[in-house]
């Protein structure tokens, strides 16, 4: 349900880098842990994005996968499914997170006027 | 016309966390420390807040109240005399589910810090929006009551990580309701290891002391002045 914050949240990002040129296409590196449902930020996106220059623009989300290390005996896993942050090998809770906490604005598109061939 | 890529790589709440660094040099000035309490709807916040912050010891508290509309939170605080400030989200698209940093700065101006030890934000009740929005506080408290089940920090990791203590309240309910404290804890140290709770019933008042404990060393943390 906070994916109307989100959409804010990037719309704002994307138009402040695009200087007032029209929006094409949004990327974004979204973390696992952040509880995004994609479609949901989509259709917010679209809204939150009417009448600025990002309207119509597309919403590419890349799903950053939920990396841990134990703290303990150093093994990496994904984590998938019910949020846990114990070791399954050796159940200490000493976790990192190493990836799967992104809500990052990669790169936008924009619309620019082609300059014109042989003008000064 | 031609397309054009521009490279960003910057957090989508890069903007909010820069007013919410703002909000914090100002509280620091007045030697105000913030404490950001969020919960769902419902999980006894306001009472908590009634009943622990009347006779702080050594420290001044204020509130500032985040509601959708209304002020009917801020009416009980203001009857135990608690200085407190409302602040409604409801000019947002349908009333804005969560506090951010600059709702929190636009209320700067109407909140006596000069008179504050200890600011208590009450976020707006939800589980899920407060947690990604940093407002320039000290600390984050949740409170989750025993009515909601023991399974939410399995539903709302998010919120459970971004605390440093779980208030767990109504306990006074526990023989009357399907709550397993056990399994609740097990659930809680698996997404937040480490993290402490306090077990309490702010209608009862059991529990409230450690409460206080805690806001009266929150209030004396590094942040405000010697």
């Amino acid at each position: 349900m906070h994916e109307l914050s989100v959409a804010s949240a990037v719309l704002d990002t994307a138009l402040r880098h695009a200087e007032d040129r029209r929006v094409l296409v949004v990327s974004l590196r979204i973390g696992h842990l952040r509880q995004v449902i994609p479609d949901s930020l989509a259709f917010y996106f679209e809204i939150v994005s009417r009448d600025t220059p990002a309207e119509g623009a597309r919403l590419e989300q890349v799903i950053v996968p939920a990396r841990l290390r134990c703290g303990g005996c150093e093994d990496e896993w994904d984590m998938e499914g019910t949020p846990e942050f114990r070791c399954p090998r050796c159940a200490v809770s000493e976790v990192e997170v190493i990836a799967g906490n992104e809500l990052e604005v990669d790169s936008i598109e924009v619309e620019e006027e082609s300059e014109c061939i042989g003008s000064k | 016309m031609h397309r054009v890529k521009v490279r960003v790589v910057e957090d989508a709440l890069d903007a909010n966390n820069t007013i919410a660094s703002a909000n914090r040099a100002d509280f620091d000035r007045e030697g105000v420390t913030v404490l950001n309490l969020m919960s769902a709807p419902g999980a006894g916040k306001t009472t908590l807040l009634v009943k622990a912050l009347p006779g702080l010891e050594g420290v001044r508290p204020g509130v500032l109240e985040g509601d959708v509309a209304g002020s009917l939170d801020a009416d009980r605080l203001a009857d135990v005399h608690i200085p407190v400030t409302q602040l409604n989200t409801d000019q947002g698209f349908g009333g804005e589910c969560h506090l951010d940093a600059n709702m929190v700065r636009s209320a700067l101006p109407s909140l006596p810090l000069a008179d504050l030890d200890l600011l208590v934000i009450e976020n707006v009740g939800n589980l899920v929006c407060p947690a990604e929005f940093r407002v320039g506080e000290d600390a984050r408290v949740m409170v989750s009551s025993v009515t909601e089940g023991e399974d939410k920090p399995l539903k709302y990791p998010l919120m459970f990580r971004a605390c440093e203590l779980v208030i767990i309240n109504k306990i006074d309910l526990l023989e009357h309701v399907d709550f397993d404290l056990e399994k609740f804890l097990y659930h809680l140290e698996g997404v937040h290891p480490g993290v402490p709770h306090l077990l309490v019933s702010a209608r009862t008042g059991e529990g409230l002391e450690a409460v206080r404990d805690y806001l009266v060393g929150l209030a004396s943390r590094a942040g405000a002045p010697a």
